[in-house]
């Protein structure tokens, strides 16, 4: 029995195909303006790389900000529940999935059986979220995807007075200016943004173990960074952490169909 | 006497000089080091007085800057300064709203230009007039014409975020649906007296009240906080820019005689 699970964020979409306990195929891409067109999009190259057609799918279940306008989705989980079922699919231990998203922060307790417990989320402010790292990456002119890489050479993060986007930005302009090194600039952007995630998942208290999620994971230093500010160790994910909600969904279609 | 007042902020600087009555006056965009600004707006607003640095016997310096201005005999809180001026146009003034560049504040004062109770917010973007700048430029307007094409909405939209980050995606969104830029000034305009009606009803500002700071020339955020703090605002006769550095100046005029009031 085939089944899928389509995540379409602001962001960026995602699309599993699972047969058992088999991950057929995984894919992220970029989202177009409107949700129904990167839910097709995402999903047909999904298709393609597992060779089957959208008929072969007996179930398929949608999560995300789009998930309303997915076509093809036969019901739909909220992106904390299948953050939490997808997380704990890969690791049985995970009682605790961080999730940081270009458009919001989210932090999720569960139990021994995938059920959210608690959760707490930032979608208020730019600061706490991915979205923080894409305006500094633009305003340093530095690939997103480098910057952890980059700030990995630091060893004295530049402590970064201002939390609004905003302000920040214009303070990263003049740290640039008085010629301060980029690795430490980075390395300072990654304290503070991982010290307001921290405070987020503070407050439903940590438990171990702990992972991460969302495409914010990929940074290393953003990951280092998180376990200082939390004071606890983040166990690694083997697949790519980005895929964990559409994961989750799939897992969620999956047992739809055997009830 | 002649005294003087410098208000080095974070985007203008500013300088009064006084006799009693204000004899000069300079507004600048400021220049990258605050020592810098302080001398060239003063070197202005002297000119404009037909004044020499050698005729002021006493300058009170105000601002973000105000503790690298070389001249000064005295630095002195923005808050303060505010109050004062404020009450130096209008004595029936209360309470002041200064919205500077990047910062927002809300003074309540007694008849005698005490600071009863304040509230400053420099934290978040949203609120001040860092917002409004940042706005304008996406809708390729000048920040004057954000304050008067707001008067031509037809349909003022709405905006559902509070961050300048997210709120610039929703408007992205409404030009991109060519809805009307009146329409979406008008939506900016609101969601900024929205911010700062909390910071006034977090003093529970009384009347009088007036503006102070650049974006008091706004006609389109003043006539909106007008209704959601349902008082009127009064209009001070001079440029609501200058009204720290005059109060610099005022409390100058007080040192130089020594202590008392005018």
């Amino acid at each position: 029995m085939i089944v899928a699970g389509c995540d379409v964020g602001s962001l960026t979409a995602k699309a599993v195909i699972m047969r058992g306990d088999e991950i057929l195929a995984a894919r992220v891409m970029r989202a177009k303006s409107h949700p129904e067109e990167s839910a097709n999009e995402i999903m047909g190259q999904a298709l393609e790389r597992a060779g089957l057609v959208m008929e072969e799918i007996s179930y398929c279940v949608g999560t995300g900000y789009g998930r309303a306008s997915i076509p093809f989705a036969r019901s739909v989980e909220s992106e904390i529940a299948c953050h939490g079922k997808g997380a704990q699919w890969q690791m049985p231990s995970v009682r605790m999935v961080i999730d940081i998203g270009g458009q919001d922060a989210k932090a999720i307790r569960l139990d021994d059986q995938a059920n959210v417990i608690r959760y707490v989320y930032n979608d208020k402010c730019a600061s706490g979220t991915g979205r923080f790292l894409e305006v500094m990456a633009d305003a340093l002119n530095i690939d997103l995807n480098n910057m952890g890489e980059v700030s990995l050479s630091s060893q004295n993060p530049i402590s970064i007075s201002n939390q609004c986007v905003i302000f920040a930005e214009t303070e990263i302009v003049s740290l640039v200016n008085e010629g301060r090194d980029i690795a430490d600039i980075i390395n300072g952007l990654h304290h503070a943004l991982a010290h307001r995630v921290a405070a987020l998942a503070k407050g439903i208290e940590l438990q171990d173990d702990i992972v991460m999620t969302g495409g914010v994971a990929k940074n290393k230093g953003m990951f280092a960074a998180l376990e200082k500010a939390l004071g606890k160790k983040i166990k690694d994910l083997d697949r790519d952490p980005q895929i964990n909600g559409a994961l989750g969904a799939a897992i969620f279609a999956a047992e739809r169909l055997r009830h | 006497m002649i005294v003087a007042g410098c208000d080095v902020g974070s985007l203008t600087a500013k300088a009064v000089i006084m006799n009693g009555s204000i004899l000069g006056h300079a507004v600048i965009k400021a220049k990258s080091k605050p020592e810098e600004s302080a001398a060239e707006v003063m070197d202005l607003a002297l000119k404009n007085a037909g004044l020499k640095m050698e005729d002021i016997s006493f300058c009170v310096g105000t601002g973000y800057g105000r503790n690298k201005i070389p001249f000064v005999n005295l630095a002195v809180s923005e808050i303060a300064c505010h109050g004062k001026g404020a009450q130096w146009i209008m004595p029936s003034v209360r309470t002041v709203i200064d919205i500077g560049g990047q910062d927002c504040k809300a003074m309540r004062m007694d008849k005698d230009g005490n600071v009863l109770k304040f509230t400053t917010n420099d934290k978040c973007a949203a609120g001040t007039g860092r917002f409004l700048e940042v706005m304008a430029k996406l809708l390729g307007v000048s920040l004057d014409e954000l304050g008067t094409i707001s008067e031509n909405a037809k349909d003022p939209l709405s905006l559902s975020s509070t961050c300048t980050v997210w709120v610039q995606a929703e408007v992205v969104h409404h030009l991109n649906s060519q809805k009307p830029v009146a329409d979406i000034a008008a939506a900016i305009n609101r969601a900024m007296a929205i911010r700062v009606a909390i910071l006034a009803n977090q003093i529970r500002a009384e009347k009088d009240i007036c503006m102070s700071g650049g974006v008091a020339k706004n006609k389109g955020v003043v006539s909106q906080l007008e209704k959601d703090l349902g008082m009127k605002i009064k209009k001070l006769r001079y440029d609501p820019q200058i009204v720290g550095a005059l109060g610099a100046a005022v409390i100058a005029g007080e040192k130089a005689k020594g202590g008392n009031k005018p």
